[in-house]
């Protein structure tokens, strides 16, 4: 029997490789976004486990809104770097440094 | 005990799956990689009975978010080895961070204080249960304005994302349909009376 535990771990595991991705990958912008795609996946596997093993269905409309969020966050992130690329021919992040934050 | 070992080979292939995301070199590889983490990941809500989730996962994020991802990678041109210079330079720094993160949440979970046991399985759904009905009654009802919202948050990228990529470009040849309708003869030939020039 699968039980909460079990998910619960998953979950970690997924977290724990996406934040170590963010660290690797942090020169590239296109993996930057993958590994937040793969860090919010890792959080509604929580949701879901939680939801389905406390009875209770508002957790699953919460990944609902979270899977949402998560394409219009990915859909302006892509567009960004589209006029980016055009912008600069590169999507370098170190290379940003024209606001001088 | 069979959904337990499918569990454990869903799992294995998802964990795989994330790893070939976070250190392929080519981005094509990468996203599709992801894509395997998505369906793993579907199979696997599949099997703790949220189906409308894992359905939802597939059509929106394999469907439709990820072929976006794809689209892009092949149409911009990136160099590679510009990107990936100093990829092992923070590589320390980002697996202790991973191994900080896995033993803080297994600290959590083992510690068993969450106010519930974590080591029991789901109660059991009656056999006439469906999760996508139950999911809608909450969902048109109770969540019925965030859902308006979530459309809202929708239609603004939508919208956003059009107004970010749009470029009008100059010297662009394309056709006026209001302008070809409205002209007229008069605005098109122009009569010239002028004396015809002597050569020398």
């Amino acid at each position: 029997m699968i039980t909460l535990a079990h998910l619960l771990t998953l979950s970690a595991i997924l977290f724990a490789l996406s934040v170590a991705g963010i660290f690797l990958n942090r020169k590239n912008v296109l993996l930057l976004l993958m590994c937040i795609e793969l860090l919010l996946l890792a959080a509604n596997f929580n949701f879901v486990a939680f939801s389905r093993y406390l009875g209770q269905l508002d957790g699953q409309i919460f990944v609902f809104f979270v899977l949402t969020v998560a394409a219009a966050e990915s859909a302006i992130g892509l567009a960004i770097l589209v006029v980016l690329f055009r912008e600069r021919r590169s999507i370098n992040v170190e290379e940003l440094n024209e606001l001088q934050g | 005990m069979l959904p337990l070992i499918l569990f454990y080979i869903f799992a294995t292939i998802l964990v795989a799956a994330a790893v070939a995301v976070i250190v392929s070199r080519n981005p094509v590889y990468a996203a599709l990689s992801l894509v395997l983490c998505f369906v793993t990941s579907a199979a696997i809500w599949l099997l703790i009975e949220a189906e409308f989730l894992a359905i939802v996962l597939v059509l929106v994020y394999v469907g439709a978010v990820m072929v976006l991802f794809l689209f892009v990678v092949m149409m911009i041109d990136i160099n590679l080895e510009e990107l990936r210079a100093g990829f092992t330079r923070f590589a320390w720094l980002g697996w202790i961070m991973a191994g900080a993160i896995v033993i803080e949440i297994a600290g959590v979970v083992l510690t068993r204080k969450l106010g519930i046991d974590v080591t029991r399985g789901a109660a059991a759904l009656p056999p006439d249960y469906s999760n996508t009905q139950e999911l809608g009654a909450l969902l048109y009802s109770k969540y019925a304005y965030p859902f308006e919202i979530a459309a809202m948050i929708l239609l603004v990228a939508i919208v956003a994302a059009i107004a970010l990529t749009l470029r009008h470009r100059p010297n662009l040849k394309a056709q006026d349909i209001g302008r070809q309708v409205a002209a007229r003869a008069s605005e098109r030939v122009r009569l010239v009376k002028m004396d015809s020039e002597h050569r020398e």
